[in-house]
Formats: C-alpha cells, sequence, structure tokens
C-alpha cells in the first residue's frame, strides 16, 4: 500500500477523521497537500472533521484485483462528499439496498489489514436515508 | 491562428489485432508493435522513411529506442507521451501545432501495446490514480470501478432501467463483425449480455474494453504535400480539449462541463453542429462513456442517451453510425488511436461492408479528464 499521510493515519487511529483547513481561506482540502488549491496559501491546519457526509454513490466490486486484500469479493466501494467539501473513497457498512445518492453517511473506524481506518455507517437519524435526496 | 484544415493524414496504420489475440502465448515488443503499424502507415500513404521529419511516440517506453529502429536519426520534432487513452488527440493536436509552426512537415505518430503480452490488468497493484493509497486501502482501484462510479449514479438520477448499457455493447460487436481485423467477431446477444459477470457492479465485462496487443500508427503533414499524394484528402477540420482534472477518474458532473466546452469550440472553430456528422467516434474504455459523450456534446439532451441509443440509431444504416470499427470492447483497445484511424477510413471509403454511404463528417470524442474532439473532414 502506497503511503498515507502520518497526520491522517495519526488520527484514524485515534478515532477522527483529520482534514487540512487553509490558514487563510479556511477551505479543507483531501487528500494531504502542501498548498490550497483555491487561494494557493502554504499555511494550514489539521482539524477534526465532523465525521458527517452524503453518498455520492457508490459500486460493488467483483473482481479480486488485489491478492492481500484484507475484503472479500464482492465489496462495496462508496464515494462520499464529506460535510466540509472534500471527495473521498471508503466503504459502507451493511446491507447496500438503503444506498442512495445523499443518504447521510457517519464516519466510523474499522481496522483494514490491521491499520485504522475511515468507514461509513448511515447516520441513524430517523427516516434520514429516506429524505436524503 | 486556426488549425481549420491546416493539416492532413495522409497515412494510417494497424497491427491485425484479431490474429494477434488468437495467438495466446506470444510474448510481444510494443516496440515492434508501433514499428509494423509505422510502416504500414508509411506504405498507407506512399511516403519514404526520410520524408518523416518529426516522430510522437506513445505507450512506448523510450523514443530513442523508436527511433533507432525505425532510422529517424535526426528528426527536427520528437516526444513521448504516455499510454493513457486520452493522449490519442492530444498527441494529434501536438502534431497539428508542429506543422502548423514549422517545427516539423511530416510527423509520423507511433502507439504500440503490448499490454496483453505484459499482463495488464489497470488495477491492483499497477499505477493508479492521485488517491491511489487511500483508494486502495478499500480495494478501490481501476479506470472501469471510478466510471462504475459514475454510472452507479446517473442511473439513479435518470431513473436508467436494467441493462441499459447493453445496445452499447452490442452495437459495438455487430460492428467488429463487419472488421476482418476485429478481436471480438462473435455475435453478441441480450441473453450472452446479461448471463456476463459483474467487474465492478453495475459494469459487466462486456462494458469493458479488452486487452489486447497491437500497433497504430498515422502521418500526418501539411495539404501542400499531402495533395502530391495519390490518396483521398482527409483533413482536420477543428480540434479542442479540456482538462477535467480532479483526483479521481469519476467526474461528479459526468465530464458534462468539459464536453459542453470542448462541443462549443469545436463546432463554431467548424462552422457545424451535430447535424453535419455523419459517422461519431467515440472513446468507449467503458460503454457508459459513450453516455456521456452524447449528452455532454449535445447530441441528446443529459439523462437520456440510454434511451436515443436504443433501436439502432447510432448502428450501420442508423441515423449516427457509431464506433463503426467495433470499438475499444469488440476491435480492439487501442486507446483511442484505432479510432482515429477508423475514421480516415470511413472519410477515405475504404471501410468494406461497414461503410457509411457519403461519409464526409467525422467526429473523434473522447469524454475523460482530458476531455478532447477533432472535426475530420474529406476535403
Amino acid at each position: 500500500m502506497p503511503e498515507l499521510d502520518p497526520e491522517y493515519l495519526a488520527g484514524a487511529a485515534a478515532g477522527t477523521l483529520r482534514l487540512q483547513r487553509c490558514a487563510k481561506c479556511a477551505k479543507c482540502r483531501f487528500p494531504a497537500s502542501p498548498l490550497c488549491p483555491s487561494c494557493l496559501a502554504w499555511d494550514f491546519d489539521w482539524i477534526d472533521a465532523s465525521g458527517r457526509g452524503q453518498l455520492w454513490s457508490w459500486i460493488r466490486m467483483h473482481k479480486p484485483y488485489f491478492k492481500n486484500l484484507d475484503r472479500e469479493v464482492p465489496y462495496n466501494v462508496a464515494m462520499v462528499r464529506l460535510e466540509e467539501g472534500p471527495m473521498m473513497i471508503s466503504a459502507v457498512d451493511g446491507d447496500e439496498s438503503g444506498l442512495r445518492i445523499g443518504t447521510p453517511l457517519t464516519v466510523v473506524f474499522r481496522p483494514i489489514g490491521g491499520v485504522p481506518l475511515p468507514w461509513f455507517t448511515v447516520a441513524a437519524t430517523a427516516g434520514s436515508a429516506a429524505d436524503g435526496r | 491562428m486556426t488549425t481549420r484544415d491546416a493539416v492532413a493524414i495522409v497515412g494510417v496504420g494497424t497491427t491485425e489485432f484479431g490474429q494477434l489475440y488468437r495467438d495466446r502465448t506470444a510474448n510481444r515488443s510494443a516496440y515492434a508493435l508501433g514499428a509494423q503499424a509505422f510502416t504500414a502507415a508509411l506504405a498507407d500513404a506512399g511516403l519514404e522513411r526520410d520524408d518523416i521529419d518529426g516522430l510522437i511516440c506513445a505507450r512506448l517506453p523510450n523514443y530513442t529506442r523508436m527511433a533507432d529502429m525505425l532510422g529517424l536519426r535526426r528528426p527536427t520534432y520528437c516526444l513521448s507521451i504516455d499510454g493513457a487513452g486520452r493522449m490519442s488527440a492530444v498527441a494529434v493536436q501536438l502534431a497539428i501545432g508542429a506543422i502548423q509552426s514549422g517545427l516539423a512537415r511530416a510527423v509520423a505518430l507511433v502507439y504500440g501495446n503490448n499490454g496483453r503480452s505484459a499482463g495488464a490488468t489497470y488495477g491492483g497493484e499497477e499505477g493508479g490514480g492521485p488517491t491511489a493509497g487511500y483508494d486502495t486501502a478499500y480495494g478501490m482501484t481501476s479506470p472501469g470501478a471510478y466510471v462504475a462510479m459514475m454510472y452507479q449514479r446517473y442511473r439513479e438520477l435518470y431513473s436508467v432501467p436494467e441493462l441499459a448499457l447493453a445496445p452499447l455493447a452490442i452495437n459495438n460487436r455487430n460492428h467488429a463483425m463487419h472488421n476482418e481485423n476485429a478481436v471480438m467477431r462473435t455475435p453478441l446477444t441480450l441473453e450472452d449480455y446479461e448471463k456476463s459477470r459483474y467487474v465492478a457492479e453495475p459494469l459487466r465485462l462486456f462494458d469493458y474494453c479488452l486487452i489486447n496487443d497491437g500497433g497504430v500508427a498515422m502521418i500526418l503533414t501539411t495539404p501542400e504535400i499531402a495533395a502530391k499524394l495519390d490518396r483521398p484528402m482527409v483533413t482536420i477540420r477543428a480540434t479542442a480539449s479540456s482538462g477535467d482534472l480532479t483526483n479521481f477518474y469519476t467526474s461528479d458532473d459526468f465530464f458534462q462541463a468539459s464536453c459542453a466546452s470542448v462541443s462549443d469550440r469545436v463546432f463554431t472553430e467548424a462552422g457545424m453542429s451535430t447535424k453535419d456528422v455523419d459517422c461519431l467516434q467515440v472513446y468507449d474504455n467503458f460503454t457508459p462513456t459513450i453516455l456521456f459523450s452524447l449528452e455532454g456534446f449535445g447530441y441528446c439532451a443529459p439523462g437520456t442517451s440510454w434511451d436515443w441509443i436504443r433501436d439502432g440509431r447510432i448502428g450501420l444504416g442508423g441515423e449516427l453510425p457509431v464506433n463503426t470499427s467495433g470499438g475499444h470492447t469488440s476491435e480492439s483497445y487501442m486507446q483511442g488511436w484505432g479510432l482515429h484511424v477508423e475514421a480516415v477510413r470511413q472519410l477515405r471509403g475504404e471501410a468494406g461492408s461497414r461503410q457509411v454511404p457519403n461519409c464526409e463528417v467525422v467526429q473523434y470524442i473522447c469524454a475523460s479528464p482530458i476531455t478532447a474532439s477533432h472535426l475530420l473532414v474529406r476535403s
């Protein structure tokens, strides 16, 4: 697995989704990058993200592309729009039948190959999945 | 400066894709495949090797090796571009620029792809996009999976029924049956499609491009030189491109903004509209890309292309034949290069039983992180 940002990994290990936020324009970005793509400022802070997002789309992977992946095919992969703006790839817990565009999601953390990483679960607010569009 | 008809495509060459595919044990070099295509293109143009003073190599490990193999010791213009599908149209644009500016008079574009021999999978441990480290942790990999992500959203947004992609895969196969050079020529039915396995659901095997070996070459030059050759004249009336550069192959608007920008510029430059196009060659790494291209370039409204393409409209004899040689899912996955050659063959009237009658204008479209399009004409 290629290297992931240590600050991001440390956040995940501590149970928080950490994002870089531009010190000048306050926009968040993912993945880690030395300068802000909005205003080109180099100063940034790491923040604890809200952990909330919405489902942009998802797929079910059937082809076993990886020899040593800690997941069995078929498995889902989700594209999540974080509340702070950035999109990220992750996965969603449980049965996919209720997933719709805009389904509200909440971050949880699951070990993959022994490394805790952000994962998502359908947000527990009543009726939210149905209203998510 | 306008590019309007300033450059002609005078030579095209392809390897025998089907024959190469049937020999499953061969271990081919990309250079040899590129060289075969180059010599074929040179003969097709009726030019001598020493007439070539520009060389653009694609997907070849090293342009010096290719140049040395072809005996092109001192080209006035030479460069390499990577083997991404989006780059075939970009290579043509580079050649146009080189010829128009006088940096070269006759540019050979040489593409060699030994993906099958090399065991390419386009996913897994191989390469990956800017967020590969993050995405592969979850098992997310391969351009097909990122396109599947777009299609899953598209089909929910527009209430698209199951099996809506099947007519695209079948259309390509029907066309490949008219192409002796194609890799996949056995008939493909709706039932075959439905029974095929998922790769990245909702995409199935037949929605995917092939992985095969082959080479493609084209020779571009000035209309003055082209006029001296005993070949029908094909020129590039207009070309345009636009990036849609993010961390993902998944574009959050299905490449619609980049397509709209390119469409506007390419048609304006040519003084044409979609109605003038006799035949369309669409970059189809995966079948949904055809839908995104048709909508992005104004052939039909957003969300309607899956319905628009049904009932033979894009087949031979239909209103707008698309991917007449069989496209990337049935002819050969030459990353857009083969589609360029098919455009030329159609305009010259050399497409045999798949010839589009009175074909005068062909559009090439690639909807991708570098979206591009050309309008090619018989001059």
